[in-house]
């Protein structure tokens, strides 16, 4: 592929590092008593999901992640903890029931967790293609000539979508405020 | 089926979906606030939308159809985002918090 000889274990390094980023981001957007940490975790997350894309030979969608997820919707988070109050409460019940629920709540993420990944890598998939398709079919080009010819329809309905939310979520936000 | 590297292969992102997703539901279990519970289902879209791009990059004939459907998991999730803080601050308006156990006065 290449003439130097030890760039697949660069790129598996890096990826690596994508990966442990993704993690630690999730981790830290979870399991973090401030709320504006988990933000800052959630935006780490994204960073490791735009890495990721682009491993998954889509550098449009990496750039996409980080502009609408850390770009707008991290920010909007963050205004939202501004706008309210931001940290977790103590809780209010006795410690032994909030063992309890706790190691229910790790219980069930961790069957979640096993189920759905022995799912996913015991049913037999289709022939894998690990060599990649042809370039032209992933570029920028190809997804915006599929957008507005056969996906024309929903990319209509997404924009459609978007500007009622954006007046839902004026008038919602709108409703509650005193006149002074 | 024989990529002599991690990263071409796709069992990785396939487990890396799935350990988001439990994450997620972990959070949407244990968050006592709304945002906290918000930022959880956030991270299981993300989820989702890797699973989407796994199983495009390595299984489906055509790869425009799995970048063009997580596009429309970011609008959807920008939509969702920008209308559930709108929620909760009219909801922080009303009760003064976004605590989930004080949000209860429909238990009676």
């Amino acid at each position: 592929m290449t003439a130097f000889p030890l760039s697949g274990y660069l790129t598996t390094a890096i990826f690596g590092v994508v990966i442990a980023t993704t993690v630690a981001g999730a981790f830290i957007a979870v399991l973090s008593h401030r709320i504006i940490r988990s933000v800052a975790g959630l935006a780490l997350c994204c960073i490791g999901l735009a890495g990721l894309y682009y491993f998954l030979n889509s550098p449009f969608l990496a750039l996409m992640e980080i502009l609408i997820y850390v770009g707008a919707v991290c920010v909007t988070i963050i205004f939202g903890v501004m706008l309210s109050e931001p940290d977790e409460p103590q809780s209010q019940e006795k410690p032994g029931r909030e063992a309890i629920w706790g190691g229910l709540a790790v219980l069930v993420s961790i069957a979640v967790f096993w189920g759905v990944a022995r799912l996913s890598l015991q049913s037999g998939w289709p022939e894998s293609r690990a060599g990649g398709v042809t370039e032209p079919m992933w570029s920028v080009e190809a997804v915006g000539r599929a957008l507005l010819t056969t996906y024309s329809l929903p990319f209509e309905l997404i924009s459609l979508v978007l500007l009622v939310a954006i007046l839902g979520a004026l008038v919602v936000a709108r409703s509650g405020r005193k006149k002074s | 089926m024989n990529a002599p590297f991690v990263y071409e292969r796709p069992g990785i992102y396939l487990i890396l979906a799935a350990f988001l997703f439990a994450v997620g539901i972990y959070g949407l279990i244990r968050r006592r606030t709304l945002i906290g519970m918000l930022i959880s289902g956030e991270l299981i879209f993300s989820a989702a939308a890797l699973n989407f791009m796994t199983l495009n990059r390595f299984m489906a004939p055509d790869p425009t159809v799995g970048q063009i459907f997580v596009l429309f998991i970011m609008g959807l999730a920008a939509a969702e985002v920008a209308i559930a803080l709108s929620i909760i601050i009219a909801v922080y308006r009303n009760y003064r918090s976004i605590h989930t156990q004080e949000l209860s006065e429909l238990q009676g």
